[in-house]
Formats: C-alpha cells, sequence, structure tokens
C-alpha cells in the first residue's frame, strides 16, 4: 500500500464525477478525443512501423534515467535515487528486451496443427493511473507498452509526483512523435482533481483502465464498469528456511528490503525463520548493518511506525531511510544501519508490525517447525497481502513446492530478492512490470505481471479442423463356405464355447468342435438366446475363471456374440465397472470414460455369426440388460471388437424365413445409414454400397430358397461388410426410432429397422429443419448418396429426387417381397395404445446416441412425426408432412 | 440532386492540402462531392482533422460527401473515430456500399 493512497482510503475516489465545470469537462473530452484520434491512426501500423518508435524511445528514457529518477526523489521525498535510476533503466532497457522481438501487430501467434492463428487488435484509450512510489519508471514502462501495441494513453500522476511524471510523459511522447506516433498518443493530465479521474474512468470512449496505485485508486477503476487492471496491497511473507544459504539469503533480503528504501509493494514484510538458523541469521543481519530491536526498542517501533487507530503503516515512514526513521523516533542506532529488524511472535492487529511497511523496517519470527513457519507465513500473507508476493529461501525441493501450493501469491520467488525479484526478468525469467497483479486475492482481473498482452485484444482466426478419422476392424476375417476350418490355427489350451441352445440341437456345436485343434480342452457354455444379462455375463466370467481360458468363440446370433464381448471384458479386466463404461459419450475422441487397457487375464476372442444381419462378429458394440433396473446398457469400444471373425455360411443355411428376413433387412438399414452418416468416408462408403448391393440382390433369394448357398454366402458376407461400415461411421436415426419402439413392444430388431426405413429415406432426403453440426461433413449430400445408391442398383431416374423416390420404391418393394408387415398397425397394435406409448418413445429415441451421425439432426416433433408415419405406413414417397401432436 | 463534384486521385502525400482544397470547393457546390482516395493508403491525425473539419462544413451547406476507394485500414480509422456515419463510400468503379444508412438506395443491377 502506499502512503497516500492509506490517507485517502478515508477520501475515497469519487464513483461519479460530479461538480466539473463546463470547461473542465471540455478540456477532458478534447484529451480523449485527441487520444482516440491517435489509436485509431496508430491501427494503419505494421509492425516494423512500431518497432522503428519503440527503440529511440528506450534510448531515450535510459539517457534521462538519472535525470528522471533524481526529480522522482526531490518532488515524492520517497526513495533512494540511485535505486529510482535502476527502476527507470529496468523499466526501458528490461522491458524493451522482452518486447523487441514479440509480434504484437497483425497475426502474433501461429498454431499450424491447430489451424488457429492469434492476431492482435488494440485497446484503444488507456486510462493511467500512476504511482508515488514508481512514478517515473512506471510512465517510462507504460508508454513503451503502449507504442508496442498501438494503443494511446491519457496519464493521471499522483498529485505528489506531477512533475516528475509530466516530465517522463513528455519525453516519451516527443521520441515517439519524431519517430513517426501518431500525435496525441500521449498525454497527461494537468493538475488533475480526483473529480477528473472520476469522469475519465467512466468517459465512453477510454477502452481500459490501468491503475497501478492504492486500494481505493483500484476499487473506483474496477468500480467503474469499465476493463481494468489493478494492482492490489502487499504485504510480503518471507519464509528462511534451514536449508537456504544463509550468507546469500541475508544479502539478498537486505538488497530487497532497502531498495528504494522499501517502496516497492513487493519487498519483504516478514521473515519466518527456522529455529535452528534464528540466532545465527539475526547475528548476520546486524554484521551486515541491521539492527536487531529488543522488546523495548520493538514496542517503540510499534507506537511510532504503525498509526495505532487504523493498523495501517505511517505516511511519514514511507521510503525513508532506516537511519531517518530511528532519528525521528529516538532510537538510538549505528550511522550506517541500513535496516531496523524487529521480532515479533504473532500476526494481527496485536502485532503491529505483522502488516505491509514500504519503509526498512522488517519484522522477524522465530518458527519451530515447517509447519507453523507455513501456518505464520500464511497468515502474514492472509493479513493484507493476498494474492501479491511471496518469497522463499529454501534448497529442499518439498518445502519449496509446498510453500508455493499454499501461498496466495501471484509471484513465489526463490532465493532471490522479493521486490527486486518480482519485477521480473532481473533474477529470474518473470515477465517484467512495474505493474503486479494479484488476482481476485487483491481484487484484480490477474495475477499476472501486467506486460503487453494486457495491453491488447487477442483474436483467434480458427480454420474448420477436420480431425483425423479412422477405419479400424479385426485383424483377421474368414468367410465363405467351411472358413470354420481357420478354428484350427488358432492354438488354446482351454476354450469356452459361448452359444445358445438351438446351436447346440442343431449340431453347429459339434461342427465347430470337429474344427478345433486336437490338444485344445473345449467347454460349452450355453445361454439364453436373448439379449444377454448380467448374470448371464457374470456365469460366463466364473467359467472363463474356472478354466483359466485363453480362448472364447461365440457361436449364434447377435446376442450370443455381445455376451461373449463383455464375458471377455470382465474376464480380463475384473475390475472394469459395465454401468461407468456404457455413461454417454458424444465423441469418441474425447469420451470421458476410457475402457480398461490393464489386462490381468488375456483371451482371444473368435466370433462365429449364425445369422446375416447384426454384424456384431466385426463391431465395437455390445448391448446387455440389466434385467434389475430394467434398462438396456450399451458398451461402445474398439477393445470390444472380437480378434478373429468366421463369416461361414453353413450356419446360416437353416436360418428361417423369418429371421432371413429380418437380420437381412437390418444389413440393409445398417449399410444405408452409414451410407449417410456424417461420419462416412470413403473407407465405409465402398462397404456400405456393397453390402446395399448385395442385400439387394440376394436377400430376396435367400428368402424364397433358403438353401442357395451362393445367396446364403453372399447374405453373410453383406451383414459382414456392412457391419464393417457402420462399426466407423456409426447409424443414424432409424436406429434409434427401432430401438425404442422393439424394446418397448417387444419386436425383433430387424423388423422394428424394416418398419421406420422407408420413411426415414424420405426424411433424410429432404431439406433439413435442422442441419446436424458435424465437422465431418461438407454440404448437405444425403439425397445425393442415396441417388448414387438408385444407380448403383439401376433404378434409373434423371433427377435426384427421381432417383430417391426409385430407392425409397425400391426399398418398399423389397419389404413386400419379404412379407414384412408395412405398417406398426399391421403388428395389431391399437392405435390408442402407441398413442399412449409415443411420448416415452420420442424421449428414448430421442436419447439414443444413435441419431448423432444422422445427416439429419431431428427434432422431438419429427420423432413424433416418424413414429406415426411408421405407424399408419403411409407411403414414404408422398414426402407430405403429417399433422401430429408433439411429444 | 445535382451533379456530383468529383475530386480524382487524392495522393496520399498531399492529402491534407487535397482535402483542404476540396473544402474551399464546397462554398460553390451544392449536391454531391465525391473524394477519391483509393490511392490513400493511411491518414494521420491531421487528415483525420481535416475531414472532421471538411464533415462539419459539408453538412451546414447540405453538401453530401463521398468517400471513392477508402481501403479498410482507412475505412476502420473513420470507424473507430466516428467519422464513418457522416460519408457514404463508393467502391472503385463509383458503386455506392450497401449500408443500413444507404438502406433505402435502390439496389444495384446483377
Amino acid at each position: 500500500m502506499i502512503a497516500s493512497e492509506v490517507v485517502q482510503e478515508r477520501v475515497q475516489i469519487p464513483l461519479a464525477a460530479e461538480n466539473l465545470s463546463t470547461e473542465r469537462i471540455a478540456y477532458l473530452d478534447q484529451l480523449v478525443n485527441q487520444a482516440q484520434t491517435a489509436a485509431a491512426v496508430f491501427t494503419q501500423f505494421s509492425q516494423d512501423d512500431v518497432d522503428r518508435i519503440i527503440k529511440p524511445m528506450v534510448l531515450a528514457g535510459l539517457e534521462q534515467a538519472q535525470n528522471l529518477a533524481r526529480l522522482a526523489v526531490e518532488e515524492t521525498r520517497l526513495g533512494v535515487m540511485e535505486d529510482k535510476v535502476i527502476k527507470n533503466m529496468v523499466a526501458t532497457e528490461f522491458a524493451y528486451n522482452y518486447v523487441k522481438d514479440k509480434r504484437t501487430v497483425g497475426v502474433i501467434r501461429e498454431f499450424p496443427e491447430r489451424n488457429l492463428v492469434e492476431m492482435a487488435e488494440p485497446i484503444g484509450v488507456i486510462f493511467s493511473l500512476l504511482p508515488i512510489t514508481n512514478p517515473t519508471s512506471t510512465v517510462l514502462f507504460k508508454c513503451i507498452m503502449a507504442i508496442k501495441t498501438r494503443n494511446a494513453v491519457i496519464f493521471s500522476p499522483h498529485p505528489k509526483a506531477w512533475r516528475c511524471c509530466s516530465e517522463a510523459v513528455k519525453i516519451m511522447y516527443e521520441t515517439a512523435l519524431k519517430h513517426g506516433a501518431p500525435e496525441g498518443v500521449f498525454s497527461c493530465l494537468e493538475s488533475h482533481t480526483l473529480q477528473d479521474n472520476a469522469y475519465l474512468m467512466r468517459h465512453k470512449d477510454v477502452r481500459l483502465i490501468d491503475a497501478t496505485g492504492g486500494p481505493s485508486a483500484v476499487k473506483a477503476a474496477y468500480s467503474s464498469g469499465k476493463p481494468a487492471l489493478g494492482v492490489g496491497p502487499g504485504n510480503t511473507p518471507v519464509y528462511l528456511e534451514k536449508t537456504a544459504d544463509l550468507n546469500t539469503s541475508v544479502v539478498d533480503i537486505i538488497i530487497s528490503k532497502t531498495f528504494d528504501n522499501g517502496t516497492i509493494c513487493a519487498s519483504e514484510q516478514t521473515v519466518v525463520i527456522d529455529d535452528e538458523i534464528y540466532d545465527a541469521a539475526l547475528k548476520k543481519f546486524a554484521d551486515l548493518g541491521a539492527h536487531i530491536c529488543n522488546e523495548k526498542e520493538t514496542k517503540l517501533l510499534e507506537r511510532t511506525v504503525i498509526d495505532p487507530q487504523t493498523g495501517f503503516m505511517q505516511p511519514m515512514a514511507i521510503g525513508q531511510k532506516a537511519t531517518d526513521i530511528a532519528r525521528f523516533i529516538g532510537l538510538a542506532v549505528k550511522p550506517n544501519t541500513k535496516l531496523l529488524i524487529a521480532p515479533i511472535h504473532g500476526v494481527g492487529r496485536e502485532h503491529p508490525l505483522s502488516v505491509e511497511k514500504l519503509f526498512p523496517v522488517l519484522a522477524v519470527y522465530r518458527a519451530k517447525s515447517v509447519d507453523e513457519a507455513l501456518k505464520v507465513c500464511l497468515d502474514v500473507n492472509h493479513a493484507g497481502g493476498l494474492g501479491h508476493t511471496a518469497v522463499i529461501f529454501s534448497r529442499n525441493d518439498e518445502i519449496i513446492r509446498k510453500f508455493g501450493d499454499v501461498i496466495n501469491a501471484g509471484r513465489v520467488i526463490v532465493n532471490s530478492p522479493g521486490s527486486v525479484g518480482a519485477l521480473g526478468a532481473v533474477y529470474n525469467d518473470l515477465v517484467p512490470t512495474f505493474s503486479f497483479g494479484c488476482g481476485t486475492g487483491g481484487g484484480n482481473s490477474t495475477t499476472d505481471n501486467v506486460n503487453i498482452y494486457h495491453y491488447l485484444n487477442i483474436k483467434r482466426l480458427a480454420r474448420r479442423t477436420q480431425n483425423h478419422m479412422w477405419f479400424r476392424v479385426p485383424n483377421q476375417i474368414y468367410f465363405n463356405m467351411n472358413a470354420v476350418d481357420n478354428v484350427r490355427q488358432f492354438p488354446s489350451r482351454a476354450t469356452i464355447l459361448v452359444t445358445n441352445p438351438a446351436m447346440e440341437r442343431i449340431g453347429h456345436v459339434d461342427i465347430v468342435r470337429d474344427r478345433m485343434a486336437p490338444e485344445a480342452h473345449l467347454h460349452v457354455l450355453v445361454i439364453p438366446d436373448a439379449e444377454p444379462e448380467v448374470k448371464v455375463v457374470m456365469q460366463g466370467v466364473e467359467a472363463l475363471n474356472f478354466y483359466k481360458a485363453d480362448q472364447i468363440i461365440a457361436l449364434g446370433g447377435g446376442s450370443v456374440i455381445d455376451a461373449a464381448k463383455i464375458m471377455k471384458l470382465k474376464y480380463e479386466s475384473p475390475a472394469a465397472d459395465l454401468e461407468e463404461l456404457a455413461a454417454p459419450f458424444l465423441d469418441l475422441r474425447k469420451r470421458v470414460i476410457q475402457y480398461p487397457a490393464e489386462k490381468i487375464n488375456r483371451a482371444r476372442l473368435i466370433a462365429i455369426p449364425t445369422t446375416s444381419g447384426t454384424g456384431s462378429e466385426v463391431t465395437p458394440f455390445a448391448v446387455l440388460t440389466d434385467k434389475e433396473r430394467g434398462r438396456k446398457v450399451t458398451l461402445a469400444d474398439y477393445s470390444l471388437s472380437p480378434d478373429v471373425a468366421i463369416v461361414d455360411p453353413q450356419f446360416v443355411m437353416s436360418m428361417p424365413k423369418g429371421l432371413t428376413a429380418d437380420t437381412g433387412i437390418d444389413c440393409l438399414t445398417h449399410a444405408l445409414e452409414a451410407g449417410v452418416s456424417s461420419y462416412a468416408s470413403a473407407y465405409t462408403d465402398s462397404n456400405a454400397m456393397q453390402a446395399i448391393r448385395l442385400v439387394f440382390k440376394y436377400l430376396p433369394i435367400a428368402y424364397e430358397q433358403p438353401r442357395d448357398e451362393e445367396a446364403r454366402s453372399m447374405m453373410h458376407n453383406a451383414a459382414c461388410i456392412a457391419a464393417l461400415a457402420f462399426s466407423n461411421a456409426s447409424v443414424g436415426v432409424n436406429h434409434a426410432l427401432a430401438h425404442a419402439f422393439g424394446a418397448r413392444f417387444s419386436v425383433a430388431h430387424g423388423r422394428a429397422n424394416g418398419l421406420m426405413l422407408p420413411h426415414v429415406l424420405a426424411y433424410n432426403a429432404a431439406v433439413p429443419a435442422k442441419f446436424m453440426p458435424s465437422p465431418y461433413q461438407q454440404g448437405y449430400v444425403a439425397h445425393k448418396k442415396y441417388a448414387v445408391v438408385a444407380d448403383l442398383l439401376g433404378l434409373g431416374g434423371q433427377t435426384v429426387e427421381e432417383k430417391v423416390r426409385n430407392l425409397i420404391v425400391a426399398v418398399e418393394g423389397l419389404l413386400d417381397r419379404l412379407q414384412f408387415p408395412r405398417s406398426i398397425a399391421d403388428l395389431g397394435i391399437s392405435r390408442p395404445e402407441f398413442e399412449r406409448a409415443v411420448p416415452g418413445l420420442v424421449k428414448i429415441a430421442f436419447d439414443d446416441p444413435s441419431w448423432r451421425s444422422n445427416p439429419r439432426m431431428p427434432l422431438m416433433s419429427e420423432l413424433v412425426e416418424l413414429f406415426w408415419k411408421a405407424y399408419e405406413g403411409r407411403g414414404a414417397r408422398e414426402l407430405a408432412p403429417a399433422q401430429r401432436k408433439t411429444a | 440532386m445535382a451533379t456530383s463534384a468529383v475530386e480524382p486521385n487524392i495522393d496520399e502525400k498531399q492529402i491534407i492540402s487535397a482535402l483542404h482544397a476540396a473544402t474551399e470547393k464546397l462554398e460553390d457546390h451544392d449536391g454531391e462531392l465525391v473524394l477519391d482516395i483509393s490511392t490513400v493508403r493511411r491518414i494521420d491525425t491531421n487528415a483525420v482533422r481535416a475531414l472532421e473539419e471538411l464533415v462539419q462544413l459539408a453538412e451546414g451547406k447540405a453538401v453530401k460527401v463521398a468517400l471513392r476507394g477508402a481501403n479498410i485500414d482507412v475505412y476502420k480509422v473513420l470507424k473507430l473515430v466516428k467519422l464513418d456515419t457522416k460519408f457514404s463510400f463508393l467502391n472503385g468503379h463509383g458503386q455506392r456500399s450497401t449500408k443500413l444508412e444507404n438502406f433505402h438506395a435502390e439496389p444495384t443491377a446483377k
């Protein structure tokens, strides 16, 4: 805190400008207008233009450093001239060294890997309050910052530092102007009052207030409603820890505390010394020119340099030499005494010297332990210095880090002088500054050492970035008749074969058993043929553990394969929490929950599908039923994909017609949805298109002539190929609708998909009410892709609309040929029952992640409409909106 | 509206004198004054002041002033000092730009 600002605590800077004369207002307006014009003109300057102005300014400042230091001491009666010269030189030379190579015009930083560029926009007019303690150095520093960032500044010096500040501004301005800066870029208020400050803080054309001053000035700045940079009061605690280099530490503290007679707010205030080195430290202080006060002298100091009413430091002491203070209060000290040291026994009002003292008086405290030391430092930190600065002298890295962790300080200076250390660029790599941000602890907006980047608005030019995509599939897929022979090549001590009762009954299990390597021990686990339940999965895990299995073969439909996937997951990573792993996510790359990488056991998973539908043998998905809680749990991760897929049509030759149709349409839906998905790529498109072509050609044959080997083989491949597509491109709204409807009314998945499909095709092909925001899609192409499918199938048509219509007709024709019900009503579900169910269905469908890759973003009202269209089975080719209640 | 007087190709180096000359021309002119500043890369504070004077005088004489070919940097300066609303802006081909204040102007043909 600064002396005058201490006084001004009782005389607050007004929050509104009252009683200003018209002439005064005209003068202030003219200043702002001039600055605004300068700032506007400045926006045209290039980086070279700006850098050409800065260098001569810095040189002028260096040349005038001594003169300005002398003026400052003469006027303010504070500080040490020689130290102020150093401050002026740091404010120019060190500041220049920091800024000279920095880009502050146009593009300032580029991140090519992120397609991102940062660009600079000047602030405009800055209203800058100046302190009494570092008047000229603050001017020099801010002028350099302002020019570097193409801003104009109106300076408001402290009333007791007006002459030296205005001289510094004049030197900087004249030099800047001479080298091309716009006229009016700097100005200095003449004989101003607090009312002037209040008026300018609220002026509509002042864009930023930079308040380097006492708390009331900072408070006024932040209360003005303008963006503001402020500083906070300091009360720097110092921990002199027992492992510190005592020689260096004591000298550093003396350097810092006596620098400019202690006027830098980052200077040491209370030194907490470990008991083991306390006496040695005080002896060293004394040897180097400090006067160690006895109890009586400490009491004298308490009464005199601290105001007993307010508890703050006395203004008369600020920036005065130790010997002058001693003489003034009647304390006998040696003539060359640099520092008065007063032992204290606590922090707070009962220990007056524990507050900030911007003069060469230092409090010291003996700490019996590290814990006590840290607590006392924290007490000092909280006694008026939150967010400012703290210092530690130590060679124990753990204690240094702990200190940094507990103390609330924007700058934690290690093994260096506090004041000069906090300035930056002298003892460390902190950014050089004359304004210390104290963060929220000090009521500021930043803890930074205020620098050029606080004088800029940073704009970010973000180019469209497309994440890399992938095509991930099991690394071994064996297909066509007798592909199951390949199981022999996989060595195994113990294999668990997971299957359903039907597979055992019709002899498929024996087929696999006969193909196993002779030394492999095969154990069969029969599970119900329904979506797997947790209980069933855990039984499987038990079996895997019992036999210490190294291989799992899943022989069955999607449910069996899903069950095997989850059994493998829990067997390999017993701690895996299925509930947690099923957490919803939007982007696989950014998902919160990661699947376990560490595996206690390892088992190869071979999937042998016995339906030509789900494609679960190659997908990274598994669905589980949690009967206890009455819900489905969907797991999705590439680690779930089977290691080997064996797509052998002999296992589907006996599929009943109904199952053939259902699973075949499921396959078609997978392919059509993957084809228009927002994650579609050239890799998935090729698979999707091929699968569609195969389904249209072979599904009717497989349905009508179930013993046709070629048809069965092609359909079996189609299901796998479609799954390769949707494993990487995902599905869409058709699946979201089908999941909800199928679960509610116990309709087979493929059948549910078929009921929705023609309507979803029409829906996706139409111009969306809402486009899906997806970085992977460029423009809206679903209708065009459907047209490509129509071309592939040779359906004819001249325009895209005609081709889409033909595709829908072809799909409807296929459904008819498979004797699919053409409406939900055909399933015998009554209208009232369906009407009651729709709101719930829509909610579940909207919660389903499947639609998030749909090319068209579905509105809830549109989901209602689609359900009703499917209920009534109205011709999708009509493409007419329905009049239905919304959910 | 009376015919426009055009000050062609105002030289960047002599923009101040050109603006002062244009200001004097306003004495004898009514209608619209078009200043071609297409070769002016940037303006300084004196030029800003000269434009402010010009605008003040033009407003007093009910003369509209159009700036032809103002580049984006100059346009930004005028915007920051709030002079942009005092002028109309023509592109290099003499076509008016569609700004809100010109909303009532007839659209340019395609």
